[in-house]
């Protein structure tokens, strides 16, 4: 029979392997899937994975979009992923996107419809605040009374979609907008818009701060004695506060970072891909960030890579839905296999599997 | 009487119907959170209960095999969770937030041939000349079953945690899983049997949904729901009858909400709808600096994946 | 430049290359493809611009071929979705709802040898893009006349989605017809915010029979009104978007249907025979566009003999439902005798008439 047994610490071939297996895994039984709802499994994954990226019809386009797409999910991971690292789990990163998108959003209108060179850099810094702001909240209820984060975060996600759609029925509809809810345009407007910094590159400024991020978290983990503290931590709280480490001030750290880019992600997003506040704004980056986080091992290059991987199942997706007619949940289905494997292969870094014989006596 | 329009008898009728998905949801979410484990993914569970039970109830004809068909069909999810998190010891957390993801998707491609269609019709339980009575009769017996049987669980859930031995024995593994182990208790198993309680117990809240509270199925018909089960059952502190108070909070602001609309009372909608989750953070931070930390009502374990060593 | 640039000039060219029919040439076959904003299966608003697809292919058989994408998102996404089916080849795109308005216009100028059609919306920022809508309110006129003289406790419960002029013409008509037909009756408003979500739909017709309405108007687009006044007897409702038949007889006594069936192959048409060019479409009962579903038999025959002439007559266009004198809620006049409402004020509609008592929400 099979036995779990402990590595002394986790192996490096494996935590590697395991990503690139657990997509095996999820492209063998998403074909499976494909084919029981009646579609050619070999020509949705393909559609999903290769066309996007290498198709002369579609890939000129697509390419670019996986950076658009990817931009927020990576930005937002990598906050998530610090805190995670330290057992600070920040669930209410949508929320705090959404808020840092209003903060943004309700600074650059106020200027509207001047042509100042300050307005865009004063939204960046509006929407970091915003969403650091949001985050605050869990991060001080929980350092002061203890309350679970966790919980706390997600229930302000609610309150932040509530204030979302009150702002775009109310204070920052469109008085030009014929009565429909909904923002002026941001990216239609030179001020504020966030637009593609190369042409055909789909960078934006919001794809840049995520490369950014990635580079710094990664510098931060490796060289900076805060990215110490970070994973000490995760692993080994109790040895960590014989070391110093402020458990509190880790707490308001952590989720102050990963609030501000998830802000900061808002705020990219409103004034550039989707333009405008409107009630259903939050397409629930927030949580995919999380799938991004894990998915990437909670390491900045594998958030990179992950997050390009999700952005690929998002369009690939998309192409699916109105190549091969099927049905979006299906990607949805599918996403979640992915997370599921994922998660399932990685106990082999972590553990080894032992056949063990049963002794007699 | 009548308070600015609206009848008292009548809301509170209507709330205990409106709370009676998010109560299941929540008391099956506490068992398993008094067992150590942490499941986020609640709204996935709830929603696959949704559609297997209108599935099956539409195939069958008949409403309670539609109620068990949803649970057996989001147990079925949650068994996928009890594997990943107890077998291949995977971080709770993500687990949860992919289930929910998953059991999105899954459910909208189950429910695919099943839009728009109504499904048979639970009837109420017959009170006779009872549920004439003024006011109270309104709102203790003009109620479908599954309005009692949801209170019945609370009141079984909490009488089996109170008084019994495998009450105790779940919340030991809840509160010291190594302990509970070296007892000689069998950890991973009391809390896969909690985590399919939980799911089974989700299925039920997302097949009312779907068969008695609509009726009707589409996707993403359960809106959320799961999350605030999640809320309640810290807004309850773990205790059975408090989860009965927070389901009513809850469903019983949203049902105040669009009361106050039709009686032509003017409230700002988004901030009605705001308040049921400002007032369980103001219960939260409540009860986890409150007096004496009851932030000791958490199970201790709760979240920590447990490996026997031997 | 206003134009937003997210797309690649490589796109652009690739586009060019693959769209380059001159504008004014028919076609042997074209590719018209739909975006749609919830599931085809909502039985609502989407499933009706589906039976529209459906009716191009029956009408155009192997000249045209058709694609379409369900649940797209406003925003981003849309715009992504309406360049990779420019990419793929479309020659027309229906773009279903308000909020793909600023995606269409954009992509439309990268793809001017594409056409699209964007419904409910009101820009047109290049030649290759048109608007279209329904006059929904004409169906709301002949339900509110049932509605009044079919209501036993005098209170109608109008379900609205979201406070857009839309909304209000829809609730102006019910009310003035209701009261024509009983001058006694009262209407109440709950604004849902949303367009399809039918546990908040059901709750919304909950409270409104609660407070002892006996028929339900809806503006969204879910059955679970309907369901819901199933459970009570005496309420009745009408279908919306869709005909919502499988609550027949009762509750539900009519329908407004969305039929964009006539709209869509016309337009299609155009395409094929080279003859497309911008328009601005609002079209009613008298083409089809808004169709009333098949009056049941628990309406009193001389209501429904009344319903029907009311129908006949804005179809043959001898009557406007917004004839005068109306006289807004806060008192001051809107239309003289016999004047009927000039479209511009009709879109731009964001006051009550008259005896509607409550706000329109900020």
């Amino acid at each position: 029979m099979l036995r779990l047994e402990k590595r002394p610490s986790p192996s490096r071939f494996w935590q590697t392997a395991t990503p690139v297996l657990a997509v095996a895994l999820t492209i063998v039984a998403g074909g499976v899937m494909f084919a029981m709802l009646g579609k050619d499994p070999v020509a949705a994954i393909r559609t999903i994975f290769w066309d996007p990226l290498f198709s002369p019809q579609f890939a000129a386009y697509s390419r670019p979009q996986l950076l658009v797409k990817a931009g927020p999910l990576i930005l937002i991971a990598i906050g998530l992923s610090l805190g995670f690292r330290a057992g600070i789990w920040n669930i209410g990163a949508e929320g705090q996107y959404i808020i840092g998108a209003i903060c943004g959003a309700a600074v650059g209108l106020a200027f509207y419809p001047a042509n100042l060179w300050f307005i865009f850099p004063l939204m960046v810094l509006a929407g970091a605040l915003g969403g650091w702001a949001w985050a605050m909240i869990p991060a001080i209820l929980k350092t002061r009374f203890n309350t679970s984060e966790i919980l706390v975060s997600l229930l302000l996600v609610y309150v932040a979609q509530a204030l979302l759609a009150s702002m775009a029925l109310g204070r920052l509809r469109n008085p030009e907008g014929g009565g429909f809810p909904g923002s002026r345009n941001l990216s239609n407007w030179d001020a504020s818009a966030n637009l593609e910094l190369i042409p055909g590159t789909g960078m934006h400024w919001g794809v840049v701060a995520a490369f950014v991020a990635v580079i710094a978290a990664y510098v931060l983990l490796q060289r900076h004695i805060l990215g110490f503290q970070i994973k000490l931590a995760g692993q080994a709280p109790r040895a960590a506060r014989f070391a110093g480490v402020h458990p509190s001030r880790l707490v308001v750290l952590c989720m102050g970072l990963s609030g501000g880019l998830a802000g900061l992600a808002g705020l990219f997003e409103v004034a550039g891909p989707a333009g405008q506040i409107s009630i259903d704004f939050g397409s629930g980056y927030g949580f995919t960030a999380i799938i991004v986080a894990f998915l990437g091992r909670l390491n900045p290059i594998g958030i990179l890579l992950a997050g390009l991987l999700m952005a690929l199942t998002y369009i690939g997706g998309e192409l699916a839905q109105f190549m091969l007619g099927l049905p979006s949940a299906a990607i949805q289905a599918f996403q979640g296999m992915l997370l599921f494997f994922l998660l399932a292969v990685d106990l082999l870094s972590n553990y080894r599997i032992r056949l063990i014989r049963r002794e007699v006596a | 009487m009548d308070f600015g329009g609206i009848n008292p008898a009548v809301l509170i009728a209507s709330l205990m119907v409106a709370s009676v998905p998010i109560m299941l949801a929540a008391i099956g979410e506490l068992v398993v959170e008094k067992a150590g484990v942490l499941n986020l993914g609640i709204e996935g569970m709830m929603i696959m209960g949704a559609v297997c039970g209108f599935i099956a109830a539409v195939e069958t004809g008949s409403p309670v095999m539609g109620f068990v068909g949803g649970a057996i069909g989001a147990a079925g999810l949650a068994l996928i969770f009890a594997l990943l998190t107890q077998v291949l010891l995977a971080n709770q957390v993500a687990t949860g937030l992919a289930l929910t993801l998953f059991g999105l998707g899954l459910s909208s491609l189950l429910g695919q041939g099943y839009v728009g269609i109504k499904p048979p019709p639970t009837g109420v339980v017959p009170f006779g000349p009872l549920r004439d009575i003024p006011g109270v009769g309104r709102v203790l017996f003009s109620h479908d079953p599954m309005v009692y049987l949801s209170i019945a669980v609370v009141a079984a859930v909490w009488l089996v945690l109170k008084y019994s031995r495998t009450g105790l024995i779940l919340r030991a593994v809840g509160e010291s899983a190594e302990a509970a182990h070296a007892l000689g208790y069998k950890v991973t198993r009391i809390r896969i049997a909690a985590i399919l309680f939980g799911g089974a117990m989700a299925g039920l809240g997302g097949a009312y949904v779907s068969l008695v509270r609509v009726p009707q199925w589409t996707d993403g018909i359960t809106a959320g729901a799961g999350w605030i089960a999640l809320a309640i059952v810290v807004f309850a502190s773990w205790k059975p009858w408090r989860i009965l108070i927070g389901a009513y909070l809850f469903g019983g602001i949203t049902v105040l909400q669009l009361n106050l609309q039709a009686a032509g009372a003017r409230i700002p909608v988004e901030y009605l709808s705001m308040s049921p989750y400002l007032i369980t953070i103001l219960v939260l931070v409540l009860i986890s600096s409150g007096k004496g930390r009851a932030a000791a009502t958490a199970p201790a374990a709760l979240g920590q994946n447990f490996h026997a060593a031997r | 430049m206003n134009r937003r640039t997210l797309m690649a000039t490589a796109a652009l060219g690739l586009g060019l290359a693959f769209g380059s029919m001159a504008t004014a040439q028919p076609m042997d076959k074209v590719k018209a493809c739909f975006v749609y904003v919830g599931p085809i299966g909502d039985g609502g608003w989407t499933f009706q611009h589906h039976q529209g697809l459906l009716a191009v292919e029956a009408a155009y058989g192997d000249k045209v071929e058709t694609a379409y994408q369900e649940n797209v998102p406003e925003g981003a996404d849309a715009e992504r979705v309406l360049t990779q089916m420019a990419l793929s080849g479309c020659n027309i795109i229906f773009t279903t709802s308000f909020g793909y308005m600023d995606a269409t216009n954009a992509v439309a100028a990268k793809f001017p040898n594409v056409k699209f059609e964007h419904a409910t919306g009101y820009k047109r920022e290049a030649p290759n893009v048109s608007i279209y809508n329904a006059r929904f309110y004409e169906g709301r006129a002949v339900t509110g006349h049932i509605a009044g003289r079919m209501t036993k406790s005098g209170k109608i419960g109008y379900i609205g989605s979201f406070p857009i002029p839309e909304v209000i013409q829809g609730i102006n008509a019910t009310y003035i017809h209701a009261k024509k037909a009983n001058p006694d009756v009262t209407i109440s408003v709950v604004w849902a915010y949303t367009w399809f979500d039918p546990a908040k739909e059901a709750d919304a017709a909950k409270a409104l029979i609660e407070q002892g309405v006996d028929v339900i108007v809806q503006h969204t687009d879910s059955t679970a009104p309907l369901a819901e006044a199933a459970k009570t007897p005496g309420v009745i409702g009408f279908g919306q978007a869709s005909d919502m038949s499988e609550y027949k007889p009762s509750p539900r006594v009519s329908a407004i249907v969305d039929n964009w069936a006539p709209y869509y192959v016309k337009r299609v048409g155009a395409v094929l025979d080279g003859t497309w060019e911008s328009v601005d479409s609002w079209e009613g009962i008298a083409s089809g566009e808004v169709g009333i579903g098949d009056i049941t038999d628990a309406v009193p025959a001389d209501v429904k003999a009344e319903a029907e002439a009311l129908r006949d007559a804005i179809a043959a266009g001898t009557y406007h439902p917004f004839t005068g004198p109306l006289t807004k809620q806060d008192g001051s006049a809107w239309l003289a005798e016999g004047q009927t409402a000039p479209d511009g004020d009709l879109l731009g509609m964001n006051f009550y008439l008259e005896g509607i008592s409550g706000e329109i929400p900020k």
